[in-house]
């Protein structure tokens, strides 16, 4: 539970960021999923992120729903304000929080339950509101506080531990947003640190509204023999697509990327996300012919892994389209909100 | 009554299809009324639906000041086949019925008791306009040009306002202009003008605007400097989010940079727009939301969290006729529980009561300050009659000194001194606890959630922890007792029987204390402006041995409030209850008291007008 104190002992050697914090200073209550949970593994993922790219741990912003996934926002960046909402309406306290000040980064973690089906309406209106957050949805296909039903992502076929089989189809993150015209879209797996902490770092500093669809397995309800969503089966169909590498703007473009198929990405503050193409056919910037081929292997059962989606130039954020000051609204002072009682005059002229 | 004395003192009903134009000539006609200093009311009832079917107008012109509706109709203006027949039963015996005699008067419908003014509206548009939709449109303006020369209206007073209307069209000032005339001379021609009901100067309306509530309103979430609008089309409420934003996109523009200092966002749904009217607040803006009955169900859940986490927000709630889906486009106030207890488990909101225009532009205000003074949803309750109707109302008037109350929040100084930050402690006794916003400092950082949580913030499943915040959040509620607005109290200590209403009542119990008043029948009034009730609320029910309750829905809703959150006796307390859609009237007021008084003081229930 989140009452269980750590230990506030860092060791000196610890590296530091350009803070001079620790990744110690990015970490949460103690969680309190089940032990070898991939969520967990999502959590240090986020922590690494977060320390990687050295963000004010007060700039955090954390925010769920409902479920076991929604729980792991304590678990991360304590410096950092969390809001544990109502089921599956997250997205909607993080646009407010973000209409309300557009300078913070804005973490949503949420699950296959939480964003596809009792928030899948926020969640395709956050899209198409392009609200500059990271959206992770930590998709293991189940419900696991109640205890194992079938999740909208389960698959067909895929079996509950209790041996009902789903007969019914998924809905797959990754499309929808592809369709809704999510400009980051990106899938990976919880044991894939490597490929999760620079798309985390990526999604983090896009200007828009960023997806990761982290597949992460449910130990207690969902790891059996005959489900699609266990370590076993995610590992076997497991295929990254494309690499993305997160380039802080102060470090340079080590030589490891310069080999010719990487493409950067540069993002408004400087930094880069770095594209490379594991698969020859592929091309992440084009929405359309990317979606075809996501579409096409999950038909073959091939769960394809990495920045599937990303539109290079984004000029439709929400702040941008509203015309919004670059000052957040939350700080601007009243008497430039206030007309004051001249104005009013001349407005109350229209009702004589 | 002798004619003479029905000078600047009947009302008038305008029937006719909607879509036509005719909300154009009724506003005319209102506001060349009000322009010739006269009080004035109108009121609205309209169809949910865009074009083609009935929609009524009433116009009450009150040298007296009165804003309700008397409950009698003088002047008919029947210009709908649709609804002719009970138009005509309408009107009060002495009355005046205005038709289009183009066609023949189904003779069924005959009245000796009435006089019957026919004016070939179709035939003088016919000859005089081209086009079809032309022709509808001049149909509407020309009887109101009938209506000026009958009443004497001032047709200077009725160019100047049309060329107000079209400043940027005028060629249409002309053809409305030739359309008023026809009726004006059609009327001069052939019956005897004025009628005795006929309207004269005054001069009780200078310091006065006529204006809706949902205008007012809108006006005053500016005012308040909120800054972040989600929201969710829905009638009657739309009309407050497009003020704000009409408000908001002249007066909030920065003039350097022409950035927008606000964001207006229409969400999918209300559980969205709560939502985002929370994570706003909880972020350090002032946001609202607007929306009717269907919305407040749906944001339920949300409110309850908003509650129990302490987040400030404020949702006007216009309110209409329910339940379910009901009749959109009338009004009630019929959500005054619902707002009240809105959520599971054990929660109360505070809910302001306004009564007019005037009151929503400052209760708007009031409501922001409140909001984030104690941390919790303000819920304001206007209803159709006050949101969408024009009322005349004294100057809104702006203190330039004002400053947003912003509550407790500590700053960035405050939380580096601080050893540790307790989100939900009751550091000041008073109920209320300090908050922090997001990107301040890592100290004030704290986890916020619906789930069990202990005063220190932290998640709890410990029953003491548990009811330690749920007791305070209820001395909480104890302290928005002397914050919300007083009521409005008029008192006489040798009068024992009372009114006690809320809202949009007000300017019918008015008049109605006054008629009774002529009757011999003193009455003291109690108006609630705010819940939860405070100390002046009780005293006046204390003191009284019958006190009427005046209300516009069929459950009691104000009534089982008091018995719920007061120490009335419930036998104390008699209903008034009005719940047919349209706003109540002086008269039944008036007969309901003089029924009750008379069946010796047994409850009156149910008889509607």
């Amino acid at each position: 539970m989140t009452f269980i104190p750590k230990p506030k002992v860092a060791h000196p050697s610890l590296p530091k960021n350009a803070l001079g914090l620790t990744r110690r200073d990015y970490e949460g209550a103690l969680s309190t999923l089940c032990a070898g949970c991939g969520h967990d593994s999502i959590t240090a993922a986020i922590i690494e992120a977060c320390w990687g790219i050295s963000a004010r741990p007060e700039n955090v912003v954390k925010l769920s729903g409902i479920g076991c996934s929604s729980k792991t926002t304590a678990y991360f960046v304590s410096g950092g304000h969390g809001f544990n909402s109502v089921h599956g309406r997250m997205p909607s306290i993080a646009m407010g929080a973000n209409a309300a000040n557009r300078d913070l980064y804005y973490v949503g973690v949420s699950g296959d339950g939480d964003s596809l089906s009792i928030g899948l309406g926020q969640f395709c209106h956050a899209i198409r509101r392009n609200l500059n957050m990271l959206y992770l949805i930590e998709n293991n296909g189940v419900y696991g506080l109640t205890k194992g039903q079938f999740s909208a992502s389960a698959d067909i076929g895929t079996k509950a531990k209790k041996g009902e089989v789903n007969q019914q189809p998924p809905i797959d993150p990754v499309l929808l947003a592809m369709n809704l015209g999510a400009g980051f879209v990106a899938r990976s797996f919880s044991g894939d640190k490597a490929q999760l902490v620079p798309l985390i770092q990526a999604g983090l500093k896009y200007p828009g509204f960023a997806v990761i669809d982290v597949l992460s397995p449910c130990v207690t309800f969902n790891d059996h023999e005959g489900s699609t969503k266990s370590y076993a089966y995610t590992r076997e169909h497991f295929e990254p697509v494309v690499q993305a590498d997160f380039v802080p703007f102060q470090r340079e473009i080590t030589a490891d990327y310069g080999a010719g198929q990487a493409m950067p990405v540069v993002l408004h503050d400087g930094s880069r996300i770095l594209l490379r193409k594991l698969a020859e056919d592929y091309d992440p910037t084009d929405a359309g012919r990317a979606y075809g081929y996501v579409q096409e292997h999950i038909a073959k059962g091939e769960v394809l892994t990495g920045l599937l989606h990303l539109r290079p130039t984004d000029q439709s954020e929400f702040h941008a389209l509203n015309r919004t000051p670059e000052q957040p609204l939350n700080q601007l002072p009243y008497a430039k909100l206030s007309p004051g009682s001249k104005a009013l005059e001349k407005v109350l002229a229209r009702y004589r | 009554m002798s004619p003479a004395s029905r000078v600047n003192d009947f009302a008038i009903k305008i029937a006719t299809v909607n879509g036509t134009g005719s909300a154009s000539a009724n506003t005319l006609l209102m506001k060349s009324i009000f322009r010739s200093g006269i009080p004035v009311m109108g009121k609205n009832y309209f169809p949910s639906n865009i074009q083609g079917l009935p929609t009524w107008y009433e116009i009450r012109i009150s040298r007296d000041g009165y804003v309700a509706r008397s409950g009698q109709i003088d002047i008919m203006v029947a210009m709908n086949a649709e609804t002719y027949g009970r138009d005509v039963r309408e009107v009060t015996p002495g009355g005046y019925l205005i038709y289009d005699s183009t066609w023949p008067r189904p003779t069924l419908l005959r009245r000796d008791d009435i006089t019957v003014l026919g004016v070939p509206l179709a035939r003088l548009c016919n000859e005089n306009f081209k086009g079809v939709r032309t022709r509808i449109l001049m149909k509407n303006i020309c009887y109101a040009g009938a209506l000026a020369a009958l009443l004497d209206l001032d047709l200077e007073k009725i160019r100047e306002l049309l060329a107000e209307t079209y400043a940027k069209k005028p060629a249409l000032v002309e053809s409305n202009m030739q359309a008023i005339q026809l009726g004006y001379d059609y009327a001069k021609q052939n019956f005897p003008c004025p009628l005795p009901l006929r309207v004269e100067k005054m001069d009780q309306t200078s310091g006065h605007i006529m204006i809706d509530g949902n205008t007012a309103a809108g006006l005053g979430a500016v005012y308040a400097g909120a800054t972040v609008a989600g929201w969710y089309p829905i009638t009657p409420s739309t009309s407050l989010m497009d003020a704000f934003k009409s408000f908001a996109d002249r007066l909030r523009v920065d003039p350097e940079t022409g950035r927008k200092n606000f964001a207006f966002i229409q969400a999918e749904d209300e559980l969205a727009a709560i939502g985002m009217v929370l994570g706003a607040s909880w972020n350090g803006a002032r946001a609202f939301t607007a929306t009717s009955g269907p919305g407040i169900s749906l944001m339920g859940e949300f409110l309850g969290l908003a509650y129990y986490a302490e987040i400030p927000a404020v949702v006007f709630d216009v309110q209409r006729v329910g339940p379910s889906t009901g009749m959109p486009t009338r009004t009630q106030q019929c959500d005054l529980l619902a707002a009240a207890y809105a959520s599971h488990g054990d929660t109360k909101h505070v809910c302001l009561y306004p009564a007019n225009p005037e009151e929503c532009f400052y209760m708007a205000v009031q409501a922001f300050d409140l909001a984030e003074r104690l941390q919790t949803p303000v819920l304001v309750m206007l209803d159709l009659d006050i949101g969408m109707n024009d009322w005349m109302c004294r100057d809104l008037r702006w203190d330039d000194a004002y400053q947003p109350d912003r509550g407790k929040v500590y700053t960035k100084a405050d939380l580096e001194k601080m050893e540790k930050f307790h989100r939900y402690f009751d550091r000041d006794q008073d109920g209320i606890p300090y908050r922090t916003f997001p990107g301040v400092h890592p100290k004030g950082a704290y986890f916020t959630r619906g789930s069990g949580h202990s005063q220190y913030g932290t998640y709890t499943e410990d029953s003491v922890e548990y009811q330690i915040v749920l007791d305070r959040l209820l001395r909480k509620f104890a302290t928005a007792k002397e914050l919300v607005p007083k009521p409005v109290i008029d008192r006489d200590p040798k009068t024992e029987v009372a009114i006690v209403s809320i809202g949009s009542c007000d300017g019918a119990i008015r008049e109605a204390r006054d008629l009774l008043r002529s009757q011999g029948i003193a009455t003291n009034y109690l108006r609630i402006r705010g819940f939860p009730f405070g100390e002046e609320v009780e005293q006046f029910l204390a003191e009284h041995r019958v006190l009427y309750v005046v209300e516009q829905n069929r459950d009691a809703q104000l009534k089982s409030l008091l018995t719920l959150e007061t120490r009335v006796e419930k036998a104390q307390l008699r209903s008034l209850l009005h719940y047919s859609g349209l706003p109540v009237s002086s008269s039944f007021i008036v007969d309901g008291i003089l029924a009750d008084l008379a069946e010796g003081r047994r409850a009156v229930v149910g008889a509607v007008k």
